[in-house]
């Protein structure tokens, strides 16, 4: 019954195995997906943004940029502007799609960059443990004696304002916490038998890493990194706010927020806008990272 | 006796407790204690003993997982781990081991597949070959290549798990095969099934196994000399008939009096050992059981008995003074215990 198809064509059989194997665990993954509606919603709104960003010169219906003084804080609805118009009469619909693109910049980039840095820290201090371990939590330790806002202000201060500038301030943010979840993730399965059975049958550390340890790892760190995007977006329009992210007249929500701050007694709804979608797409963020781990564990 | 392929001399692993805020070395759990022993190749030889007595830590330094302190390990005429020896690495590609615990053994996201060819890649073979292989050692321990082969450790039962792990142990095509409680933690049919496997794997391929378990009856059917230790020392050693059938050490005996039987007129009458095995950082003086021994007199805290052939005759090894003539116990080997 077993080896009537096996010793005739090992390379025939090779692809389908690969195939079957790759599409075993991540079909349960979107199968799983597919019965989830609250993560499909918002794995939907979270795409809207994305691509209303994305495509933000094209689905915008005036010059972001271009102001006129009589037309300032029209509320949502008039003739021209669909969701109304700054304090200094730009069109706020073209302003968020443009502003878009901007805060999701700031919001993944930095995740992104502390990913990579923070998890092969977090990784060389679990895998490796003892000394090096010590050496590396320790520093990581450190940044913990900061609140995450005062750090990332700190930091951005320090370097001045400016886009990249606020990016690297988050990276260094988020590089503390995701080397420690990657450190604890690593360091349980570093004790787990599979791993001493892959030791025992003579595989180097780079290979037992690479085989055994990423794999087991990534998914919870991916996870909680996805959590922390919408953390980034927040601390990002944050500093924009406080005046050390985006520079005027650039659209950013979290600055947009802040130049219509004044303007709140006069035009509420258009005022709240870039805050409405900050809460949105973190919380699109949230909601995903949620569904993406209950989709995504393998016990299930 | 038959050339030994596998040779054990004064192996000793001592574990460092921490403590304190500079992180002193405050004491050492005496793990493994200076043991000795040879098993021959073909041969199975089944280690028994308490829980914390060293056997587990035993197998870990014979794959080198731990690095002994002191001793060394010959296997096939070679020292592991010197110049002039084996390389750890090629010891691991003969002798291998399988796991007690049958779900932590296996990467929770790697198909069965890619577990079982592992190993041979790992050595250089090809990925294609290494597959087959996997395909060809899951038919060998009794599960459908097809059906299995693709499938995520979660989603098998213990005994088909169990049954990987030994796949992936054979799948360098180890000369040894070490069994650390490999069974102990199936049911009673499923762990009957595995070890008729075992045996049958053993004869088909010329397997020497080194059985470790805390189940005695388990350890008679499947070895054929028995090594007991007691607090990471070795105080008997000898075939299966000599040691269950005539103990020499007041603990083989205690520990074989606590063997449940199935026929009522064998009933344990005497309670066995009582109270738990004394501390392993600081093991008491002279002979390690002389707390829980019913024989205990003064020369046992005063002297530790050494590992002795019983007479020239058999190959059962004590280390108790009882044994020894000149040793000064007072019950000095009333032959028939």
């Amino acid at each position: 019954m077993a080896m009537n198809e096996s010793p005739a064509s090992p390379s025939s059989i090779d692809v389908t195995q690969v195939v079957a194997k790759s599409r075993n665990y991540w079909s349960t993954v979107l199968d799983r997906l597919s019965r989830d509606p609250v993560t499909l919603a918002f794995g939907a709104i979270l795409l809207l943004i994305l691509l209303s960003a994305i495509f933000a010169d094209v689905l915008a219906p005036a010059d972001p940029f271009k102001t006129s003084m009589i037309k300032r804080l029209k509320p949502i609805g008039t003739d021209g502007f669909p969701l109304g118009a700054d304090e200094l009469g730009r069109d706020m619909l073209s302003r968020l799609l443009y502003g878009g693109r901007l805060s999701l910049v700031m919001g993944i980039s930095p995740v992104a960059f502390a990913l990579v840095i923070g998890g092969f820290l977090g990784l060389v201090a679990g895998f490796l443990g003892g000394k090096i371990n010590m050496a590396i939590m320790r520093t990581i330790d450190v940044f913990y004696a900061f609140p995450s806002v005062l750090l990332a202000i700190a930091i951005s201060g320090a370097l001045g304002a400016g886009i990249v500038n606020a990016i690297i301030s988050l990276t260094i943010v988020f590089i503390p916490p995701i080397a420690r979840v990657t450190e604890s993730v690593t360091t349980q399965i570093r004790g787990l038998d599979y791993v001493e059975a892959a030791r025992a049958s003579g595989a180097r550390s780079l290979t037992i890493i690479r085989a055994h340890v990423l794999a087991n790892v990534a998914g919870p760190v991916f996870i909680y990194a996805t959590s922390l995007i919408s953390v980034s977006i927040i601390l990002a329009s944050g500093l924009s706010f406080l005046g050390l992210g985006t520079e005027p007249p650039n659209p950013e929500w979290g600055l947009m927020l802040n130049t219509l701050r004044q303007s709140i007694y006069v035009s509420p709804w258009v005022a709240t806008l870039p805050g409405v979608l900050i809460f949105i797409t973190s919380l699109s963020f949230n909601m995903l990272s949620d569904g993406l781990r209950t989709a995504m564990d393998i016990k299930l | 006796m038959k050339p030994a392929l596998l040779k054990v001399e004064g192996l000793k692993k001592y574990f460092p407790i921490k403590g304190g805020i500079f992180n002193k070395t405050v004491a050492h759990v005496q793990a493994v204690d200076e043991i000795a022993f040879e098993v021959p190749r073909g041969e199975t030889l089944g280690i028994v003993g308490e829980s914390g007595c060293g056997k587990s830590t035993t197998a870990r330094l014979l794959m080198r997982l731990i690095s002994p302190d002191q001793g060394a390990v010959v296997f096939d005429g070679m020292e592991v781990g010197r110049s002039d020896g084996i390389s750890v690495r090629d010891m691991r590609k003969r002798m291998q081991m399988v796991f007690q615990d049958s779900y932590s053994s296996l990467n929770p996201r790697m198909p069965i597949e890619g577990s079982i060819a592992f190993g041979p890649i790992v050595h250089g073979l090809q990925p294609s070959v290494a597959r087959q292989r996997a395909r060809e050692l899951l038919a060998k321990v009794g599960l459908d290549p097809n059906l299995f082969i693709r499938r995520y450790p979660h989603e098998l039962s213990g005994g088909q798990r169990q049954r990987i792990n030994i796949a992936r142990a054979l799948a360098l095509e180890p000369d040894v095969l070490i069994l650390d409680e490999a069974v102990s933690a199936l049911d009673k049919s499923v762990e009957a099934q595995v070890l008729n496997l075992l045996t049958e794997l053993k004869q088909e391929l010329n397997l020497t196994f080194i059985f470790i378990s805390h189940d005695l009856n388990v350890v008679r059917y499947m070895s054929d000399r028995v090594l007991v230790m007691y607090l990471g020392k070795i105080v008997e050693i000898g075939t299966v008939d000599e040691i269950y059938d005539s103990p020499r050490h007041p603990y083989t005996a205690a520990l074989l009096s606590a063997m449940p039987s199935m026929d009522p007129d064998k009933r344990t009458t005497v309670s066995p050992l009582t109270g738990d095995p004394p501390n392993p950082i600081n093991p008491p003086s002279g002979c390690r059981f002389r707390t829980r021994c019913p024989f205990a007199e003064r020369v046992c805290s005063e002297m530790e008995p050494e590992l002795q052939p019983l007479s020239e005759q058999v190959s059962q090894k004590v280390a108790c003074h009882m044994t020894n003539p000149s040793s000064g116990h007072t019950k000095v080997n009333s032959k028939e215990s």
